[in-house]
């Protein structure tokens, strides 16, 4: 019906535009449709003649047989199915009276309006309104697209989006919204409420409400005062302290220190008159001080600061100085007080007059030695050791004097102590089995003599070796002191079979060194000039030739000649001159010496060169041999295709194109394609690249923090989406992205009438239903 | 003699504070760190077989009902807090953290159909078989009391889905019609028809709130204007639609979860072709959820998996499958995006992780930074056949398994048969339609 209509308007339209296209000189009443409609009503009217003719000039009425629009409300037929009746035509009659003619000029206004058109179907309605309905929802979404949009292509999204603000909720809130429900917690409620405890806001009881209230406004005034005076007398102290501890001065600082003392002094005298009672407890304090010092061992010359002083004592005289005032402060804090030992205190001084240039170390030794109390010495180093030496009767002439100068020495004396066991266990040995010897008739005298010959041998032994290594770890010695033991060695050279004399110059030699090494700690080794070092080992071979058997001696000589020869200790290296430079360039020669002993065996270039000659055979084009053995000519074992035969059917290979690698020595380049990097190399080029160029270069770039500093490593590896855990994404609102929501609520809308249309839908609508 | 002496300008090592990083110079001349693609090759290889490894998805099984699982709720504003309707009319709350049931109710007599929280967390509506829909407080009862719902609306016809507004006191249900309720009121404030046919569900758009969607038996998928209380467009496709999803962060796109084994993707605004069709189910597509980040979406299929896909992919990334696990009715994405819940037939609610290979808990920035490292290895690499195949290689239960292989065959079937057709008529003649278009049987204005 509508499509009807739709095309009845249509045609009007149609004739409309026609009716407008031709020239204003034509009439426009003329029309064929018109003519048409004459030509009807004459034939209707022809009937109705005819049909009275039979007399009856009666009036008939149209029948009404099917429902028809042209059915008239008065019961009065139309004349003619299809005309209108104009309004025009009614107003005819009344043209002639005037009075009238209000209405007919309503009426010609009215005649000029158009005809309402008829409702649309209910469907087509609902349709329109659908339409129109998604058009404007389109239109409400489409502003989402930019954010859509700018969200996909993100290089970094992190949700939550909107930042939430931490909500301070105070303990009152939470509390006011929680209410006691079950019976104990009301109890405990009412409790809380007898006893007027807060449950809510300030958490203060009236009682301490009224306490903060009490206090009057000059108390706080004055309260206030005094807190700003002290603080600010807090300050100033704070401030003075820290200016006067940064006065670097010491004189500053020993004159404050003695001030004080002074003032101790004379406050205890002070107290000493007038209490009694706090001075002796003031003693006590200083008794107990002294206490603390004997165990601190604090003045004692064993911190650094005294070590150092000692290496200086001997040139400076300040230092010395410096540490006759600790030693005495050590003594003076060291004394008792009431019952002071003069005896004590006297030799003490006197031992600090009698020898002011006296080193400290050597001074301790001689304490040791006064000092009846054998348990206050500081070393008992060298005392254990003899404890260990006395088990036997026999040698305990020899290790003692070995060990007396030993145990002063720090370092060696663990090696020295396991060469001792060593030999202590050799003559256990050796006892033993002279013991069998004694079981046999041979006279005891005699094996006797043997095993202590024997052993006179093995100390021989043990102190070369003693001597090869503290010579290593001694530092310089003086050529001075090297003629004064050459003396010695050769006066007791006489007597060969002592071996207390023999050991003695050993010994002498050894207490020389010490006293040398206690001045100079911190020379090295290789400052050692080569000559003195073997003239050493020169004078030291004869010493060892003196006792010892020949065979013996030509042992040590052996080893002696192989250390100077194999191994280059740094001391045989650094010679006269021994310059830095020199020293790098012998420890490189020596890396690539050492390299070139480790890998003696591989030649790598030769390997090299072998590999690529096979490769450039390998890729070689081959010749095809296509004979066949036996044909043409006889076959059988033994029998070779003639050269003839084979030269014919030997088809060349072309001679490929030149190797790459041909002018280049040190390269192998492989051009066939590797199969085993096949199966990890990509086929195809990956969707959202066009160029394989553009492929390979993002490939390339490495993100990996080797490649690349740690803020482009973090930029490159920024993931996509970051979530925070424990967080509740919400959807995206419009506000989060800076639109404006709508302000109504979409429930606002529905109620206030869900059916109406707007005037603006209204017209929106109209136009649809045109088209 | 020239001394040479080194001299460093401190600025260039010195920390700032004691709390600063130690400053370590690095040279990053290349010729030093050479054959950097090789070892970020390898470095992607054996992240990506680590992540294989790592690969434990499955967190819990929270089990507690007498019937299958028909619906699940997240709480707008707990995130340990889940409810979930089955069969047998029973609600349940649950603690995630506890992994214990809270409280459980007797809503309703037959099926809980549909559940939903109201939006600020203080109530939940459901609607059951029993032609009612219910408001329960989400605070148990207190101490006393009864154990019963806030309202009941008994309404003429059975409802099968309720979705509640984002942000206003409205819900809406689904059933003969789409009704929207004011929750003061006991009758709906306007009611939506478009033809006849039952609803199966209906839910509002998160973003713009006016919005529904809902989709109906006879295979379409109808969308409304709340404010204008009209339907807008109909869109009909090849099968009936079970369920739809809109994107939490793209207010146009939704997904439709439909019966032929498929999900779409829609723009709403262009409804006559799906954005994306994501195919890898063999069986039924039974419910679908976005991730609250709106980048991914999991599905629960009636073939005994779920599965998760990245919205602008048309395969899944990943598969989660249970011996004991069989038709999976409902799967919720937790909204701090870690986590996925799914209730199946046998009872049971699963907690998924929703990233298989992450590592739960606290990280040191280092792992982070290692984490992190290796995604981009992973994705650089990604095209690269060994790190493809081991990232693709998914152990599959063996009738999911053959039943891919009868599809593939099938699809191939018809694919070449409809090559032939269009080889052997007239040029021109046939046309060949693109996967997208031939889904969508009309769309109704």
């Amino acid at each position: 019906m509508s499509s009807s209509r739709a095309a009845e308007s249509l045609l009007a339209l149609n004739q409309q535009e026609e009716l407008e296209d031709l020239p204003r000189e034509y009439p426009l009443s003329t029309s064929e449709d018109e003519g048409d409609s004459d030509g009807e009503r004459k034939h209707q009217k022809l009937l109705e003649a005819i049909s009275s003719l039979d007399g009856k000039n009666r009036r008939k009425l149209a029948e009404r047989s099917e429902a028809s629009l042209k059915v008239s409300e008065f019961s009065v037929s139309s004349e003619g199915s299809g005309e209108k009746l104009v309004l025009s035509d009614l107003l005819e009659p009344v043209k002639t009276s005037s009075s009238l003619a209000a209405v007919k000029k309503q009426l010609n206004r009215v005649k000029s309006k158009k005809t309402v058109e008829l409702p649309l179907h209910r469907e087509e309605i609902e349709r329109i309104h659908r339409e129109v309905a998604f058009n404007k929802t389109s239109q409400v979404l489409s502003k989402w697209d930019p954010v859509v949009q700018k969200n996909r292509q993100a290089e970094q999204l992190v949700f939550p989006l909107s930042k939430q603000q931490s909500v301070f909720a105070p303990i009152e809130h939470v509390v006011s919204g929680w209410k006691a429900r079950t019976p104990l917690e009301q109890e405990i409620f009412n409790l809380l409420h007898k006893n007027k405890q807060p449950v809510t806001d300030p958490l203060l009881t009236p009682m301490e409400k009224a306490s903060l209230k009490a206090m009057s406004l000059e108390e706080v005034k004055m309260r206030r005062a005094e807190l700003q005076r002290a603080r600010a007398l807090q300050s100033y102290y704070g401030a003075r302290a820290r200016r006067e501890k940064k006065i670097k001065s010491k004189k500053y600082h020993k004159l404050l220190k003695k001030g004080k003392a002074k003032q101790a002094l004379k406050e205890f005298e002070k107290l000493r008159k007038v209490n009694p009672a706090a001075a002796l407890e003031e003693l006590e304090k200083l008794e107990k001080a002294r206490m603390m010092e004997r165990m601190s061992l604090k003045h004692q010359n064993s911190g650094k600061w005294a070590k150092s002083k000692a290496v200086m004592a001997k040139y400076d005289l300040e230092a010395r100085q410096a540490m006759q005032e600790q030693l005495a402060r050590n003594k003076e804090l060291m004394q008792k007080i009431q019952v002071a030992s003069e005896s004590a205190e006297e030799e003490g001084g006197a031992e600090e007059e009698g020898e002011p240039f006296v080193p400290d170390v050597v001074n301790e030794v001689q304490v040791k030695a006064d000092r009846p109390n054998p348990w206050m010495f500081r070393n008992h180093s060298g005392d254990t050791k003899e404890a260990e030496v006395q088990g036997d009767p026999e040698e305990l002439a020899e290790p003692a004097a070995q060990e007396a100068p030993e145990s002063e020495e720090e370092g060696p004396v663990v090696a020295e102590e396991i060469l001792l066991k060593e030999f202590e266990e050799r003559r256990s040995l050796r006892q033993k089995s002279g013991l069998n010897q004694i079981a046999k008739p041979v006279g005891s005298q005699e094996a006797k003599d043997l095993s202590s010959q024997e052993v006179l041998s093995e100390l021989r032994a043990l102190s070369q070796k003693l001597n090869r290594e503290s010579h290593q770890s001694r530092k310089q010695e003086l050529s001075s002191t090297r003629t004064v033991l050459a003396v010695q060695r050769e006066e007791p050279a006489g007597e060969e079979e002592e071996p207390l004399l023999l050991q003695r110059p050993e010994r002498a030699r050894t207490l020389d060194e010490l006293e040398e090494l206690g001045k100079e700690g911190c020379f090295q080794n290789k400052e050692l000039p080569r000559a003195a070092v073997e003239g050493q080992q020169l004078e030291r071979n004869p010493s060892n030739h003196l006792g010892v058997p020949k065979e013996k001696k030509r042992k040590e000589q052996m080893i002696d000649l192989q250390n100077l020869l194999t191994t280059k200790s740094p001391s045989m290296k650094s010679l006269a001159v021994p310059t830095t430079v020199e020293e790098l360039e012998d420890e490189e020669r020596d890396q690539r010496q050492m390299i070139k002993e480790a890998f003696a065996g591989d030649d790598v270039i030769r390997d090299f060169l072998k590999e690529k000659r096979e490769a450039v055979e390998a890729s070689k084009p081959k010749d095809v041999d296509l004979t066949l053995p036996g044909w043409d000519e006889w076959g059988g074992v033994g029998l070779k295709p003639s050269a003839k035969k084979r030269r014919r059917f030997l088809v060349k290979a072309p001679e490929g194109p030149p190797r790459k690698d041909k002018n280049l020595p040190n390269v192998i380049l492989n051009e066939k394609r590797n199969i085993h990097a096949v199966a990890h190399q990509v086929r195809m080029l990956p969707y959202p690249f066009t160029h394989h160029q553009q492929f390979e270069r993002t490939i390339q770039t490495p993100i990996g923090s080797t490649w690349n500093p740690q803020r482009a490593f973090q930029k490159l590896t920024m993931p996509k989406v970051v979530t925070k855990p424990g967080h509740i994404i919400k959807p995206i609102k419009a506000e989060d992205v800076g639109y404006r929501s709508s302000s109504r609520s979409d429930l606002s809308v529905i109620q206030r009438n869900p059916k109406r249309l707007s005037i603006r839908h209204k017209k929106q609508l109209k136009k649809i239903s045109v088209d | 003699m020239k001394v040479k002496m080194l001299s460093r300008n401190p600025d260039s090592y010195v920390r700032e504070t004691k709390l600063d990083l130690q400053r370590v110079p690095r040279n990053y001349d290349p010729t030093l760190h050479p054959f950097e693609v090789p070892r970020e090759y390898v470095r992607a290889l054996n992240a990506t077989k680590l992540e294989r490894v790592f690969a434990k998805p499955f967190l819990a099984s929270l089990d507690g009902h007498r019937d299958g699982v028909s619906c699940l709720a997240k709480h707008p504003k707990s995130l340990a807090t889940v409810l979930s309707g089955a069969c047998d009319g029973e609600v349940r709350i649950w603690n995630l953290t506890k992994r214990k049931c809270i409280r459980m109710i007797q809503a309703h007599e037959g099926f809980v159909r549909g559940i939903c929280t109201r939006f600020c967390g203080t109530s939940f509506f459901t609607v059951g078989d029993d032609k009612t829909v219910k408001q329960w407080k989400m605070d148990g009862p207190s101490y006393g009391e009864e154990e019963e719902p806030l309202h009941t609306i008994l309404g003429k016809t059975v409802y099968t889905g309720i979705d509640h507004h984002w942000k206003e006191a409205v819900f809406a249900t689904c059933g003969q019609q789409v009704d929207i309720w004011d929750e003061q009121r006991t009758s709906p404030i306007c009611s939506m028809t478009w033809g006849f046919d039952s609803i199966s569900s209906v839910k509002f758009n998160p973003i713009e709130t006016f919005l529904l969607g809902s989709c109906a038996s006879d295979r379409n998928i109808v969308l409304y204007d709340m404010r204008q209380a009209t339907p807008l467009k109909k869109v009909i496709l090849d099968m009936r639609t079970n369920t739809i999803c809109w994107n939490p962060m793209e207010a146009f796109i939704f997904t439709a979860a439909n019966e032929d084994y498929n999900l779409y993707t829609f723009d709403m605004r262009a409804l006559d072709t799906p954005v994306m069709i994501h195919m890898d189910h063999v069986s039924a597509v039974l419910d679908v959820d976005y991730s609250p980040t709106g980048k991914d979406f999991v599905s629960a299929s009636f073939d005994k998996s779920i599965r998760i896909f990245p919205v602008d992919k048309s395969r899944s990334r990943e598969v989660y499958h249970t011996k004991r696990m069989q038709h999976v009715i409902c799967v919720k994405w937790t909204s701090d995006s870690k986590y996925i819940m799914c209730g199946s037939d046998e009872m049971n609610i699963r907690l998924w992780k929703a990233n298989a290979s992450e590592k739960l808990g606290v990280l040191t920035s280092r792992e982070k930074a290692a984490t992190d490292y290796n995604q981009r290895l992973k994705e650089k690499f990604q095209h690269h056949p060994h790190i493809k195949r081991i990232s693709r290689h998914r152990h599959l239960p063996k009738s999911i398994y053959s039943q891919i292989q009868e599809q593939r065959i099938m699809k191939e079937a018809r694919r070449r048969k409809e090559l032939n057709r269009i080889k052997h008529s007239k040029p021109g003649s046939v046309q060949r339609v693109s996967e997208k278009k031939k889904r969508v049987v009309a769309v109704v204005k």
